[in-house]
């Protein structure tokens, strides 16, 4: 069972981290927003429910039992919360004429 | 396996600090939401570890769940405002209402 906390631990990990590299690397506000929103939002899945299987691990009880379900609805709440925070600060891009990226840029 | 999660969180909060620099340096303040953004989701996972490494996980459950729902609303208002606004100029308004 280790293994499998620790499996889903790490790709959460991993995920954060290209979501990082995306957010330092991409040229601008859209495609920074398309890194993050994603790998941000598969990331903290994946870590929280590694983290409520470890609560559930050792011994089970109504307090255990209690963390896990509050982890999992962490999990859930990010995995609809975050697209959500993604499409309204798009949509605020874009109202706002905020220029995207165009090929026109990267022979510059 | 504190060890783990103690050198998992060192390494989420390296990346908390490297988007901490879009933060800083970002060219529009569109940009430096983001960033806001992705730190507090880092910073959720970051305090369940700090819970599990100090065994006390029901007291800090709580605190994350707080944290997730206030980033949430954080960066659902600035992008509500920067909407109505219709500018990221800062001083946009003034400069409509005077006619240039």
């Amino acid at each position: 069972m280790h293994t499998v906390v620790i499996i889903l631990i790490l790709a959460g990990t991993f995920f954060f981290a290209t979501a990082t590299l995306g957010l330092l690397r991409f040229p601008d506000f859209y495609t920074r927003m398309h890194a993050t929103g994603k790998g941000d939002t598969l990331g903290a899945f994946l870590s929280f429910v590694g983290l409520a299987l470890y609560t559930l691990l050792y011994e089970i009880s109504l307090d255990t039992i209690l963390v896990s379900i509050k982890l999992m609805f962490i999990a859930i709440f990010i995995f609809v919360a975050n697209p959500t925070a993604t499409h309204a600060l798009t949509k605020a891009g874009l109202d706002c004429d905020v220029e995207p990226w165009t090929k026109g840029d990267a022979s510059k | 396996m504190e060890n783990f999660f103690l050198l998992n969180s060192l390494i989420l909060g390296c990346l908390a600090l490297l988007c901490l620099y879009r933060g800083i340096f970002g060219p529009t303040v569109l940009d430096r939401i983001i960033s806001v953004s992705v730190i507090g989701t880092k910073t959720t996972v970051i305090l369940i570890l700090i819970g599990l490494i100090y065994q006390r996980v029901d007291m800090f459950v709580d605190i994350a769940l707080a944290y997730a729902l206030l980033n949430f609303i954080a960066t659902m208002a600035a992008s509500k405002f920067f909407r109505k606004r219709g500018s990221i100029a800062p001083g946009a308004k003034y400069y409509r209402e005077r006619g240039n």
